[in-house]
Parts: structure tokens; sequence; C-alpha cells
């Protein structure tokens, strides 16, 4: 073998195939052993920090919301998700988010949705408060925006509190900006129309699915309780 | 142990220093110039990156000098390739646990590590041909110049696309922020402007010599 003289121009002989294969296995297998230790490392710490930014964003679109229990969808009806917090893996996909205040009275119901945007898919979250059939806050999750122009949909406050109190009946329309006259309209942020169109229509098509399961569950609740 | 290095006359101080300025990645030989153009449009992306990338060219470099007589020379690119991986993605979980807002920002390019001309040229060109301590210091050297270029960009573009440094706000309301910078013709121009100075300060201090 030619260890003394690998990196010389002039090497003798030619290391045998076996020798190759030998050291980028050697190399996978450790390279393998790093990362799996990493990952198991990190994933923990990744998890609560997803678990907490969510946590944040639905007290956020819910103001006055004290405490929130996870709702799955499963079959068409909404069920409570009882061990969220004990197996800390974070909500299961199809899952929402019904927000009580101190009292504990129902605020309303988070929703995280996603909808293509300019660059990229725009996460959100939003409150909705079913009995009045508004929805009381909006939050971006994760967008890839163009700064400084769509990314205003995170940034403007202005355009934020369009959804203090925006009815979704009879739908959401989106007008320009200082036209707002009625509860179901949206101003779009000027430079930023495409993004603010997107929102709108993250919206409109959550709440679309959303709303038949939310009304049973709240008429079951009702019903439970008395 | 420096069988290849030059005739000895480096120093540990100058391997560590010329890739601050001399050898200056970025201003210099010009690498690495997806990450300088994609996420310097603030000052604390520019820094996220280029420390990112110092950690990834500083391991690399270590692992790669200590291996570099036990690696036939057919396969090197491959193992250093699997090397450079292996490190980008442990500063990825990392990023992703200890400061999860950067690395939403930084995105894709933090995966992007693994391509950046920088670090395969480097261990080609240093850490494959030198010992240990000289290719950390190289590469530490490296990065730091990295990080310094994409620092230089991410301020002027930040302070004059949304005229704040590291998210401090510097002016009056009456200042209007000029977009442009902040979007990806603003890294070209900066970039560009960046480039030219140096070219010229360099060219004076040659004449200034003769």
């Amino acid at each position: 073998m030619n260890e003394e003289n690998v990196h010389t121009e002039d090497a003798p002989k030619e290391p045998s195939s076996g020798r190759l294969i030998a050291t980028l296995g050697i190399a996978g297998f450790f390279s393998g052993i790093l990362l799996v230790g990493a990952y198991l490392f990190t994933l923990p710490m990744i998890q609560a920090n997803k678990a907490r930014a969510l946590e944040a964003a639905i007290y956020k679109v819910l103001p006055g919301s004290k405490s929130f229990e996870t709702l799955v969808l499963k079959d068409g009806t909404l069920e409570v998700f009882k061990n969220a917090e004990a197996s800390n893996q974070g909500a299961p996909p199809n899952s929402i988010f019904a927000g009580y205040d101190s009292t504990g009275a129902l605020v309303g119901i988070a929703v995280p949705a996603e909808e293509p945007g300019f660059q990229d898919i725009i996460v959100g979250i939003y409150g909705y408060n079913p009995s009045a059939k508004t929805i009381i806050g909006f939050e971006v999750l994760d967008s890839k925006e163009t700064p400084g122009l769509g990314d205003k949909i995170v940034k403007d406050m202005a355009f934020k509190t369009n959804f203090a109190a925006l009815s979704v009946e009879p739908e959401l329309v989106v007008v320009k900006k200082g036209q707002k006259k009625n509860p179901n309209e949206v101003e779009a942020i000027t430079g930023a129309t495409i993004s603010s169109k997107a929102v709108v229509r993250l919206l409109q098509k959550s709440i679309g699915n959303w709303k038949p399961a939310i009304e049973k569950y709240i008429a079951t609740a009702q019903k439970d309780k008395q | 142990m420096s069988e290849n290095n030059s005739g000895n006359e480096h120093t540990s101080a100058a391997e560590f220093l010329k890739g601050l300025w001399d050898e200056n990645p970025v201003f210099v030989m010009v690498l690495g110039m997806c990450p300088a153009l994609a996420v310097s449009n603030t000052a604390i992306n520019s820094m996220a990156m280029g420390l990112a990338t110092t950690f990834v060219l500083v391991f690399s470099s270590i692992l790669v000098s200590s291996m570099r007589n036990l690696i036939p020379n057919q396969v090197r690119l491959t193992a250093y390739i699997v090397i450079i991986a292996t490190m980008v993605t442990v500063i990825d979980f990392l990023l992703a646990a200890i400061v999860p807002d950067i690395h939403k920002t930084l995105g894709a390019f933090i995966a992007l590590i693994v391509v950046n001309c920088i670090i395969l040229g480097r261990q080609e060109a240093f850490a494959a041909k030198n010992n240990v301590k000289l290719s950390a210091l190289d590469g530490l050297g490296m990065g730091l110049g990295f990080t310094f270029a994409l620092l230089c960009i991410g301020s002027i573009r930040e302070i004059l696309g949304s005229g704040t440094l590291f998210n401090v706000p510097l002016f009056s309301d009456k200042f209007e922020p000029w977009v442009i910078m902040i979007l990806p013709p603003g890294g070209f121009f900066t970039l560009g402007f960046l480039l030219l100075f140096f070219n010229w300060y360099k060219q004076r201090r040659k004449v200034k010599k003769v």
C-alpha cells in the first residue's frame, strides 16, 4: 500500500478498489453516527421551539385567552386531543385549538392554514369567533415573501388591524387601502397586493373547510353543558 | 509534519491573517458569491451565515488535515464532501435548536454551505497538505474573513434598505428606506462597489510602494 506517498505526484501503485471502498465506507459510518447523535441531541429542543412558537401564536390570535385545548378532526367530527402535553410531540396534523379565557368561556378557535403566496407557501394561523362568525386575529407563522414588499403581511401593523374583527359572511373581499366600508372587507397593502390577496385566499379557503366541523363541535358542546 | 508547506516560511499568524485581508475569500478571491449575495440583506443574517460557515470550515479542515494520510488520493474529494456535509448538517440542527428565528430566515442557505467553494477549496488547497494546527488557523482566518465581508455587505444593505443596523433604528422617521438595497439588485450593487473600493485601495498601495 502507498499510505506514505498518496499526495505526491508520482504515486507508483494505485490503491486497490477494496481500500477505496473501505475508506468511504468508514467515512460514511462515522458521519452517520455523528449525524444521529446531533439529531437526537437537538430534536427535543427543536420540538420545544416549535411548540412554543405555536403556543405564542395561539394566544396572539385569540386575544384574552388564557388556556387552550387541541381539537383533532376525525371522520368529520372534532374531538379533544388529550395527551398533547404529556407526549410533548406537538399537535397532530389536522388539529385546531380552542382558546378559553380565565373564566373558562370560549374565546375562539385558532386554526393553522397555508396557501401559496408570491414566492413560497405562506403558513399562518388565525383566530375565529364561531358565535359572531368573525376572524379576531391573524399571524403569519412562516413565509418567504419579498423582503420590504410582500413581507409587510408580517410587519405592517395597519394590515394586521384588518383582522381584529373581520366578518366572514357573506365572504371576504379585498379592497384598496382606505376603501374599507363593510366588516367583510380587507384593505390590501400597497405594493404587496399579491401577498395580501394570498392571505385572504388562505382565510377564505380554510374557513370554508373548517366551518361545518367547528359549528358541529360547538353545538354538541353546548348540548353537553345543558 | 508539514511536508508541503512551501519552505516553512509561513508562520501560524500569517496563515490566520491572510484570510482576513490579503486573501479575503469574498473581496479578493471572489468565492462564495451565492451566500454573499443572498443572505446579506441584514447584518444579523450576514453574521449568522458567516459564523456558521466558519464553524464548518474549521472543523472540516481539522478532520481533513488529521486524516490526510489515510485518505487515498482517488477518493479524496468524495471523502471531503462527506466530511463537509456532515458538519453542515450538524450546524443546521444546532441553529434550529438554539436560534430558531435566525435559522428560519437563513432557510435553505444553511444546507447550501455544503457547496460553498470556499470550503472545498480550502480542504483541497490547504488542509490536505498541512498539519492540523495550521489547517485550523487557515480555516478560522478564512471563515472570519468571509464573516467580515458578509458583515460589510449586510450592514450597508441594512442601513440603506431598512434604516436600521442589527434591528436598531438609526434615522428619524423622515428617512425613506431604499427598498432596492434589501432586494437582490441591492446585493449586486453593494458587492460591486465594495470590490471596486478594495481593488482601488490595493492598486493605490502598490503604486505608493513603487
